[in-house]
């Protein structure tokens, strides 16, 4: 059975989700490792990133251009923005490997723009390096319940 | 409108402009359900997804589900998904493999080539009911027929054959089966499914718009632009970053570097326009050094040559169905209703070619055709917006007349634009769309 995970690592999760949510994308691209990686793959239990596609995949480059494009705020897909609504729970640590941990959470997204609310929900995987009192994200995977469903084009990261 | 208003139908498409109702009106996209989709070739999948006996994939034509399946005897048959009896769906799953389809109902059951071979209960029918007719089966399409492994249907009985219909465009077909170094693409890797509330005409009218990419993927033609390159990258960055910055070539470089060409019922094609030698000709990467190699053993270096020399971009079948041979993307477009519309995203991969190929093909369909990918959301809101606008009141016409006077003929009896930024291929799907509408 897993354990509950440690307050502090509860508490990163609600400041990564926050940062999401009042749109301070720098800040969340700061939460990541140098050679991090962001994952919401397409099919469930999909093993791979590089083998089947994913509705996002990022290493850093392209995590990078990915907030680079959202900072700028010249995007389409934003005029007008996304506003979100997030909450994480149910967080519990999987595994310790490498000087990292592994942690387990639930989500719920409510996302408005133009007229339309979407909602999400799914499992987020972290992987989890301490750093200077706190920690950074080697790798972020979420699935989402939805994930080979029919939709609408996600420009918010998740 | 009825069907007596042909002469309306055909004064909705003049030279180099359209009226918005194509767009906009209800009555119109039934129509378009009834005589583009419910008549001519609509493409329904590739022969590897059902490589076996018994095997069968989902698919659609116009609005209606359909089931490709390869019966006992190896021919593809196109089905469609609703029992004869009560008018369930009968195949529930979007992939399989059966030897005979059970209705859930009443147990109906079907062979894989929609034939009824069993019905419970078989008694005291009135005298309509013969279950040796084939309208009381899972109705066939008339006619199904493969080009190199990409399988097209009509709901027609009688027409052009699928080689009259795709004409000159054959031979996108071939340069895209010809890059396999064993001759077979494999549809593998997934599928994007992704919606926007629009008409379904407005995808393909943005899948050879070489005018388009300086303004709605500005943002991240910049945000790559401004990428720093030693960052820590597995690869994928690097692609999706390279590809983004292709996006952001100038004018300039699309008039005088990439052209347009149109063919008979709405069919067209846009070159290459990459430069960058790391992207798609990939001449300085390992992997495609590799890939040559391959192709070289199996079909030997001329003809290596002669394929690799095809420089093609988007290649676009109306009514629905465009596809790229350079990276092995195609999307297929699903009509809902006249301002929603769906578009399902596949990759290939060439049999014979290192993996590593097939790794950066996904790699391109993430970023190009990804629902979250940085590019394609810039197009689904583009689509988005017109829905919008062309519901509305306001003016009544949609110009598409960008290169107008310069269309010129083409060596392979087509239309040639002046250049890529030419509207020359929306015009040559109007005047297929205004044949098709009218010859009722």
């Amino acid at each position: 059975m897993s354990s509950p995970a440690p307050a502090d690592i509860a508490h990163f999760l609600i400041e990564e989700a926050r940062a999401l949510d009042e749109r301070r994308w720098e800040d969340w691209l700061a939460l990541f490792a140098e050679n991090g990686t962001y994952w919401i793959p397409i099919e469930e239990n999909q093993e791979s990133p590089r083998t089947t596609v994913s509705l996002m995949y990022d290493d850093r480059q392209l995590l990078e251009t990915r907030v680079r494009r959202l900072v700028a705020g010249k995007l389409h897909t934003q005029t007008p923005v996304a506003r979100t609504s997030r909450i994480v729970a149910n967080a519990t640590v999987e595994g310790e490997a490498d000087g990292a941990t592994e942690i387990r959470s639930k989500f719920q997204l409510t996302e408005y723009r133009r007229d339309k609310q979407r909602h999400f929900a799914g499992t987020m995987w972290h992987v989890l390096e301490p750093h200077e009192g706190s920690y950074l994200i080697r790798s972020k995977k979420v699935e989402l319940v939805n994930c080979d469903s029919m939709m609408d084009g996600l420009t918010v990261p998740f | 409108m009825s069907s007596a208003a042909n002469s309306d139908l055909g004064s909705l498409v003049q030279p180099g402009r359209v009226h918005k109702r194509v767009y906009a009106d209800p009555e119109i996209f039934e129509l378009e359900m009834e005589r583009i989709f419910g008549k001519i070739w609509v493409y329904v999948g590739h022969e590897s997804q059902v490589a076996k006996p018994g095997d069968f994939a989902m698919t659609r034509i116009g609005r209606r589900p359909m089931v490709m399946v390869r019966h006992t005897d190896g021919k593809i048959h196109v089905i469609h998904n609703q029992c004869a009896h009560r008018g369930a769906m009968v195949v529930a799953e979007d992939a399989g493999h059966a030897e005979e389809f059970v209705c859930c109902y009443h147990g109906w059951t079907y062979g894989t080539d929609g034939k009824l071979i069993r019905v419970p209960l078989q008694h005291d029918y009135p005298e309509h009911f013969n279950p040796d007719d084939p309208s009381t089966s899972m109705v066939q399409a008339p006619r199904v027929e493969s080009y190199r492994g990409f399988v097209f249907a009509s709901l027609a009985a009688d027409g052009p054959s699928l080689t009259d219909f795709l004409g000159h465009m054959t031979t996108s077909f071939d340069d895209m089966a010809d890059r396999a170094p064993d001759g077979e693409l494999e549809l593998a890797g997934g599928v994007f499914k992704h919606a926007y509330d629009g008409n379904w005409k407005l995808y393909l009218e943005n899948l050879c718009d070489a005018a388009h990419p300086l303004f709605v993927h500005q943002s991240s033609t910049e945000a790559a632009r401004a990428q720093d390159d030693d960052v820590f990258t597995d690869g994928v960055g690097e692609i999706a970053v390279r590809q983004m910055r292709q996006n952001g070539a100038p004018y300039k470089f699309w008039q005088e570097q990439v052209g347009i060409w149109t063919y008979k019922n709405g069919h067209s094609y846009l070159g290459d326009y990459h430069d960058d030698e790391k992207l798609v000709a990939a001449k300085r990467d390992e992997t495609f050094a590799e890939y040559i190699a391959a192709m070289e053993a199996s079909k030997g270096p001329e003809e290596t040559k002669r394929i690799l020399e095809v420089t093609r971009w988007n290649s676009n079948i109306y009514p629905n169905l465009s596809f790229m041979s350079q990276f092995r993307q195609l999307r297929v477009v699903h009509p809902v209703s006249v301002n929603r519309t769906e578009v399902y995203t596949y990759s290939f991969r060439l049999k014979g070619a290192p993996e590593k190929m097939f790794e950066d093909t996904i790699a391109f369909a993430n970023i190009t055709n990804g629902t979250g990918s940085l590019v394609l959301t810039d197009d689904l809101e583009t689509y988005g917006r017109i829905g919008t606008g062309v519901s509305a009141a306001g003016a009544d016409w949609i110009e598409v007349g960008r290169g107008y006077t310069s269309d010129r003929p083409d060596e392979h009896g087509g239309v040639q634009g002046k250049d890529s930024t030419s509207e020359v291929y929306i015009r040559n799907m109007y005047d297929a769309w205004r044949d098709y509408m009218t010859a009722a």
